[in-house]
């Protein structure tokens, strides 16, 4: 420590006292001042609209595209890669003579927020991924374009049809925001379960419908020292596909749509919500668990089960190109709808289904006959296949994939329960997308009752506290499905 | 001073000044102007809601607990982290003895340096994926893996770490502490050689043990190095972002199992990046401030000793 000259013997502040001071002061910006300068935003002047002329408009050119132009582009870097959205930009620039600058990112957010903050958005966003921005914040700030125009254009394929007309159908309603479809979920996308075809095979075991069969299938795994079902404890999200989907099946889509609804009766006081959550208790109370399963991460829980540790996982249709590299060859990876309880509403078939991987046009995109245009050859034939084949999985168009290309036993799999569900017996939740702390807080329960920490009443009534808040927030009027 | 000297001395100090008012100060004054408002993060439009976020934070039980969490951190990791290392700096440096008498370390002390400085060479993203292998919730872990081998935990039921409400905190505690201790080591040990040979050679000769010398001698020589090692841990207790929002389970920058886990950071990430809700983040991130303002004034306060001048 050696000399302390510096220490002044008046009283007053010695100057190592206040280096020493000034310092401590200095470091505690440290920890807060990531977050803080995070908050800085841009001004609150709302950019004069774009003024641009656009070119003329056409049949073939519906929102007047000018030859020569430029688009900016933004994807999600994830599971299926951005080789598409390359493959897609260089058609449209040679259809458009269109200047394309292209950013392939996993980090949504952090490359996204300052540009909607400061007014200066992308054309068009692939806005997915776990760094994704919540749809519900951007609508609510007012940032999304209506794509109501480029659904109601005329498909590329058939300009006697409307986009819209050519889609699989309900799929665009993932993409609904206070009753406008302001984000495109492209990639078609189905939940439930999964399991190995090799090892169905090997055990002897068929397909089980109900929860019966289910349950029996996971005793023998276990009696072979194999865990029943594997889930990806650290996200929570997963387990709600099991839990969710039992109750739409047992209760119907009433007991769905009361929940999205926000229905103060939506999970106590719910006959199917109860059958459902004890039903999946049961696997937790019998030890039908993977061991370990609740604390691992999603690649984690994925590769033991391919390494045929545990009989199912939950998952969606990304499963199998997610898992590419650690899935053995023989593995034959099958798709399973979630086996039903007695007396349920829906039939075996029925599969939570929709539409991931959401496009969005900013509301203030510099180019947005562009960006409208681009969304729209998204959903023609030729584009579609190209995403197919870069990417491993299906779209939304209907027959979109051209029949040469030849699909992985598990998007096949995937593609056989569609046409057992048929379009009367798909449904999907739409709450996830609408209130995001709901979400979580149902997800923190369902972690709570995977690890027996608490019972299933306790698990109804954190979900209807849940909803009781969501339906709180003045916003939550402009959402509401039929 | 001459006139012309106090001009020179403020131009210097004018460029580094600005950049800091620029890129410290005028955050923070946005941050609590943006925590009176009801902006979402996402969008430049905006609405002044006076003091609601603030009274809508005393009410989140989330943030309450989180806040809890800060403190228990607040008050272990600096403890735990000197005393280790204030306990190896001193065996590494004059904990050893010798028929010959002299103040020297314990044998191989200078390779037990090498090794001690390792962890603090690794950043934290780092030691988030190190330790996730340690704290693997099934027999793939490191822990459960040897408790397994050994016959302490059944394989059918592995601790998960950090899934265990009462587990989590102390595991990040860990993962810190064992970080930290290497650095403060180094700095008490250049601290402990500063001070002359002489001393310690008379408290041996009065016949003064480890204990004694550590006591009486080193520890108050080392006070200054001790209280600015404190403020610092302190700081990283009321941080600890990178591990908790990495490694606890949860959607939305972790906090998990059910909010154990959590911190005021991830809180705030959470209601910031996840649900929305800048402006309350705002209002929290401005609670921290002060928070961590409080705390390094006490601990200054608290901890200033007379000086010894030797």
């Amino acid at each position: 420590m050696g000399s302390t000259s510096a220490q002044s013997d008046n009283g007053g502040l010695g100057r190592r006292n206040l280096i020493k001071r000034s310092a401590a002061l200095g470091l505690i910006a440290v920890p807060t001042m990531s977050f803080l300068s995070a908050c800085a935003s841009g001004g609150g002047e709302e950019d004069p609209k774009s003024t641009k002329s656009k070119g003329p408009v056409s049949k073939e050119n519906p929102f007047g595209v000018n030859k020569g132009g430029a688009l900016d582009v933004v994807v999600f870097k994830g599971g299926y890669g951005d080789e598409y959205a390359k493959a897609w930009e260089a058609l449209f620039a040679k259809r458009w003579g269109t200047k394309v600058s292209h950013l392939g990112t996993q980090e949504i957010t952090g490359k996204l927020q300052p540009r909607f903050n400061a007014g200066t958005p992308p054309d068009v966003v692939d806005n997915s991924g776990a760094q994704q921005i919540k749809l519900d914040v951007l609508f609510k700030g007012g940032q999304l374009l209506d794509l109501a125009p480029v659904l109601d254009a005329p498909s590329l394929d058939d300009p006697t049809k409307k986009v819209r007309d050519t889609l699989i159908p309900g799929t665009i309603d993932t993409g609904l925001q206070g009753g406008k479809v302001v984000s495109l979920n492209y990639v078609y996308t189905l939940w439930g379960l999964w399991y190995s075809g090799k090892l169905f095979k090997e055990k002897g075991w068929t397909e089980p419908k109900t929860w019966d069969d289910f349950l029996a299938i996971c005793k023998e795994a276990k009696a072979d020292g194999i865990g029943g079902l594997a889930h990806q404890g650290k996200h929570p999200y997963y387990i709600n596909i099991v839990i969710m989907d039992l109750i739409a099946k047992t209760g119907g889509l009433d007991a769905m749509k009361a929940i999205d609804n926000l229905d103060p009766k939506a999970f106590v006081g719910s006959d199917a919500a109860k059958a459902a959550i004890e039903a999946v208790y049961e696997i937790v109370e019998k030890g039908l668990l993977m061991p370990g399963t609740n604390g691992l991460t999603h690649t984690e829980s994925q590769t033991k089960w391919n390494q045929y540790k545990a009989v199912f996982i939950p998952s969606g249709s990304w499963l199998e190109n997610e898992q590419l590299k650690q899935t053995p060859a023989d593995f034959d990876m099958k798709f399973l709808p979630i086996p039903l309880l007695p007396d349920s509403v829906l039939p075996f078939e029925a599969v939570r289904a929709g539409s991931g991987e959401p496009f969005i046009i900013p509301a203030k995109a510099k180019n947005m006959a562009e960006a409208q245009e681009f969304v729209r050859s998204m959903l023609s034939k030729e584009w579609s296949t190209t995403f197919a084949k870069e990417a491993n999985s299906l779209t939304i168009l209907k027959d979109g994939v051209d029949p040469s290309v030849e699909l992985r036993p598990g998007t096949q799999s995937t593609v056989d329960a569609v046409k057992a569900a048929g379009d009367a017996n798909s449904f999907n939740y739409l709450y996830p997308n609408w209130y995001s702390e709901m979400d979580v807080s149902i997800q923190n329960a369902s972690n709570e009752l995977m690890s027996k920490r608490i019972m299933p009443a306790e698990w109804l009534k954190r979900a209807q506290a849940a909803v009781d808040k969501a339906a709180k927030d003045p916003a939550s009027k402009n959402n509401h499905r039929d | 001073m001459r006139k012309g000297q106090n001009r020179f001395i403020a131009g210097f100090l004018l460029a580094p000044l600005t950049l800091y008012l620029i890129f410290v100060i005028w955050p923070y004054i946005q941050t609590v102007g943006y925590s009176f408002t009801n902006w979402t993060g996402q969008s430049p439009v905006f609405d002044f809601v006076g003091l609601d976020n603030y009274t809508e934070l005393f009410r989140d039980d989330v943030f309450r607990t989180a806040l809890w969490h800060n403190i228990l951190l607040l008050v272990f990791i600096p403890v735990v982290t000197i005393l280790i290392a204030l306990f190896f700096a001193f065996m590494v440096n004059v904990g050893g003895r010798s028929a010959a008498g002299g103040v020297h370390g314990v044998r191989g002390s200078g390779f037990y340096k090498i090794i001690y400085f390792f962890p603090q060479v690794l950043s934290l993203a780092i030691l988030a994926v190190l330790f996730q292998a340690v704290y693997r919730s099934d027999q793939g872990g490191l822990l459960n893996g040897l408790l397994m081998k050994m016959g302490l935990v059944d394989a059918n039921s592995p601790i998960e770490w950090m899934n265990d409400p009462d587990l989590v905190l102390w595991c990040l505690m860990v993962i810190i502490v064992w970080h930290g201790v290497g650095f403060y080591l180094v700095l008490f040990s250049a601290a402990m050689q500063s001070i002359p040979k002489e001393i310690y050679e008379a408290a041996l000769l009065d016949g003064a043990g480890r204990a004694q010398t550590f006591f009486r001698v080193t520890l108050p020589l080392l006070w200054d190095s001790v209280q600015t090692a404190w403020v610092y841990l302190g700081i990283v207790a009321m941080d600890m972002f990178v591990l908790a929002s990495t490694m606890t389970p949860g959607t939305g920058f972790g906090g998990g199992p059910d909010h154990h886990g959590e911190v005021m950071a991830t809180v705030l990430m959470r209601n910031f990046l996840y649900f929305g809700k800048s402006g309350y983040a705002c209002a929290m991130g401005v609670v921290m401030l002060i928070l961590t303002m409080i705390i390094s004034v006490i601990t200054l306060r608290a901890t200033r000793r007379e000086r010894i001048e030797f």
